[in-house]
């Protein structure tokens, strides 16, 4: 399941006593032999202990096969058959066609205006804190301090506290109802410019850049040249972290959004689950559960993909800080 | 988030000074940042003080009050039910969670699981999932219509209480936000542990510590900048308190009020009631309890450090 590369994690403990590897293992990280070097076996696997984590492997996974289980029923088979097994016909892709196409495919045009969110939102918030970050690991400049004493002591505001001024200056700006003001806040990651200091911090050796410079190279140049691709790993960290941010937002678009044609596909789901409860509205949890399966799937084929960046992001963040 | 609170990162972080010579060059690579960052962040901040000392009154239009709005949460019993209400949920959710994630955590480091990094995806994985999806899941499931609830009653008669009524929806709650959030801080705990030096465990072992001797005397000391990290985005977490009851009021319109968090009464407040100014000073209010308390526990997290 795992798709982290040995490469990247020299210094994980391997459970299996492979000599060779684990001969490497020690030459590649000095200081910290393998668990299993001082008293010469390896810890003994158990099988209670598997059991008993089992039970929240069990608790994490059960709602997602809730899903994907009733993704596959009828609204009709939804209502009389037991939730954690199929049953009735196998109406997954009736159900797929029918979500897209209700509403005139407003679900589509969601799903179209994440993407729009995420590219601009994640992507700009992505490029302002490697630039940042940059400049805070490299660049000794006036007011320094007064960045980090602002940046951090904002972090601690809650976010949900901004919502209501943010809101009215928007309002006042013509920005509200639009994409941008869904955009634009989203373009702020503090996390992802602390990520980008500490990252640039250690990947660029100072020398390099004095070199470029001696060299005659531009700032801008030295940076995209030389600078740019040594973090290209933290910068990948620091785009997952704000890609999913970014596309599972809810609070943002719900105070910024009037109109249904702007709406992410967060914002649009729960509107499709309230129209049950309101008054007149027709019931379609068969629809809301098909898109939140097709809503999720995006975002767990990256962290399949991408997890090594996860790790490493998280454990910068838990070490360093 | 992993965001550092207080002034930790300025003293951890790498030394600014090197044989750097001072320049505005760095501002041209800060400055978006910056701009945005005013926008977004510090001009909405200014606003909201702005906007708590007056109030729109039917006679007399937009007047100076002085702190009369902050006087008047005080006694307003609306606030501090919702207050109380996280406060309950922050007292009881996050311990449960966050010993949850570090068991699990303690488990996948030790190397004594058959599968370990199967169970480290697998657990983070709910973090992916949206907070609108996740509730909207855990709703269904709770729902006594086509829910597993309601699969369960069907099965041995009616037995099990509602988790939707309003005695037990805050801990329905509770467990959606413990199921979004184990895996994210079990891995924070994880990748702390992974760069403890094993060679103090085999020195520990020789000494004839055992696993627990070495959990508590060991792991635990060593993972704590991360223990508190986790510690406080929880406390902060839980007091914006806002998706999963939000989400949830569709499912349970009656159990869950407009006032049932202090983020929930200030949304109502400011967009149903149209009370911008008082809703502005409940929003500092909440902030400033909450870094008070963030605050408080990094103390506390560091004082241990003797």
């Amino acid at each position: 399941m795992s798709t982290s590369a040995p490469a990247s994690t020299p210094s994980s403990p391997s459970p299996r006593p492979a000599g060779a590897r684990k001969a490497a293992a020690r030459l590649r990280a000095p200081g910290r032999g393998p668990r299993s070097a001082g008293l010469g076996r390896a810890p003994r696997r158990s099988v209670l202990l598997t059991l008993l984590t089992g039970l929240v492997l069990v608790y994490s996974l059960v709602p997602l096969v809730w899903l994907a289980i009733n993704a596959t029923k009828s609204q009709e088979d939804l209502f009389t058959s037991f939730g954690l097994w199929f049953s009735g016909d196998f109406a997954l892709f009736a159900n797929i066609a029918d979500t897209l196409a209700y509403d005139g495919g407003i679900f589509v045009r969601w799903l179209l205006n994440t993407v729009l969110y995420v590219v601009l939102g994640a992507g700009g918030a992505t490029l302002l804190a490697v630039l940042g970050g940059y400049a805070l690991a490299k660049f000794d400049f006036p007011g320094k301090r007064a960045v980090f004493a602002v940046v951090i002591g904002a972090v601690a505001v809650p976010g949900t506290a901004l919502a209501v001024p943010t809101f009215l200056m928007f309002s006042e700006m013509g920005l509200t109802n639009t994409p941008w003001a869904v955009i634009i806040p989203s373009l702020i990651s503090p996390f992802g410019l602390y990520l980008m200091w500490v990252f640039a911090a250690e990947a660029i050796p100072d020398e390099l850049i004095e070199a470029a410079r001696i060299d005659g190279a531009g700032e801008l140049r030295t940076f995209v040249q030389i600078c740019a691709p040594l973090l290209a790993p933290g910068t990948v960290t620091v785009a997952l972290f704000t890609m999913v941010a970014t596309w599972n937002n809810y609070f943002l678009p719900l105070i910024m959004l009037k109109n249904p044609d702007w709406y992410p596909l967060t914002l649009g789901l729960d509107n499709w689950n309230a129209q049950a409860s309101t008054a007149g509205g027709e019931a379609v949890f068969d629809l809301v559960i098909t898109g939140s399966l097709l809503s999720i799937i995006p975002l767990i084929i990256v962290f399949l993909l991408l997890q090594r960046f996860w790790q490493s992001g998280l454990a910068a963040g838990s070490v360093k800080a | 988030m992993t965001t550092p609170t207080a002034p930790a990162p300025v003293a951890a972080g790498p030394s600014p000074r090197r044989s750097r010579r001072r320049s505005w060059t760095g501002w041209a690579f800060i400055g978006p940042f910056m701009a945005v960052f005013a926008l977004v962040f510090l001009a909405p901040i200014a606003y909201s003080v702005y906007l708590s000392l007056f109030r729109d009154q039917l006679i007399g239009g937009n007047t100076f009050v002085g702190l009369e709005n902050y006087t008047q949460a005080l006694v307003d019993a609306q606030f501090w039910g919702a207050l109380g209400r996280v406060s309950l949920f922050l007292a009881v959710q996050v311990p449960i969670m966050l010993f949850l994630a570090l068991l699990v955590a303690l488990a996948i480091d030790s190397g004594r699981l058959y599968g370990r990094d199967f169970f480290r995806v697998s657990i983070f994985l709910p973090y992916a999932v949206p907070a609108v999806v996740a509730t909207l899941m855990w709703g269904f499931m709770y729902g006594n219509r086509f829910g597993l609830v309601g699969n369960i009653n069907d099965a041995f008669g009616p037995t099990l209480p509602d988790p939707l009524s309003p005695d037990l929806v805050l801990a329905s709650i509770g467990n959606i936000v413990t199921w979004e959030f184990v895996g994210y801080n079990m891995l924070i705990f994880y990748s702390a542990l992974r760069v403890v030096p094993h060679t103090l465990y085999e020195a520990a072992q020789i000494d004839g510590a055992g696993q627990l001797r070495i959990i508590t005397a060991i792991k635990l000391p060593a993972i704590r900048g991360a223990l508190v990290i986790a510690t406080i985005f929880s406390i902060i977490g839980s007091f914006q308190l806002f998706n999963e009851p939000s989400i949830l009021r569709h499912l349970a319109p009656n159990a869950i009020t407009t006032d049932f968090t202090p983020n929930l009464y200030t949304f109502s407040l400011a967009f149903r009631g149209q009370q911008h100014n008082y809703a502005a000073t409940v929003a500092i209010i909440m902030g400033l309890i909450t870094m008070a308390i963030a605050y408080a526990v990094q103390l506390r997290g560091m004082r241990k450090d003797v």
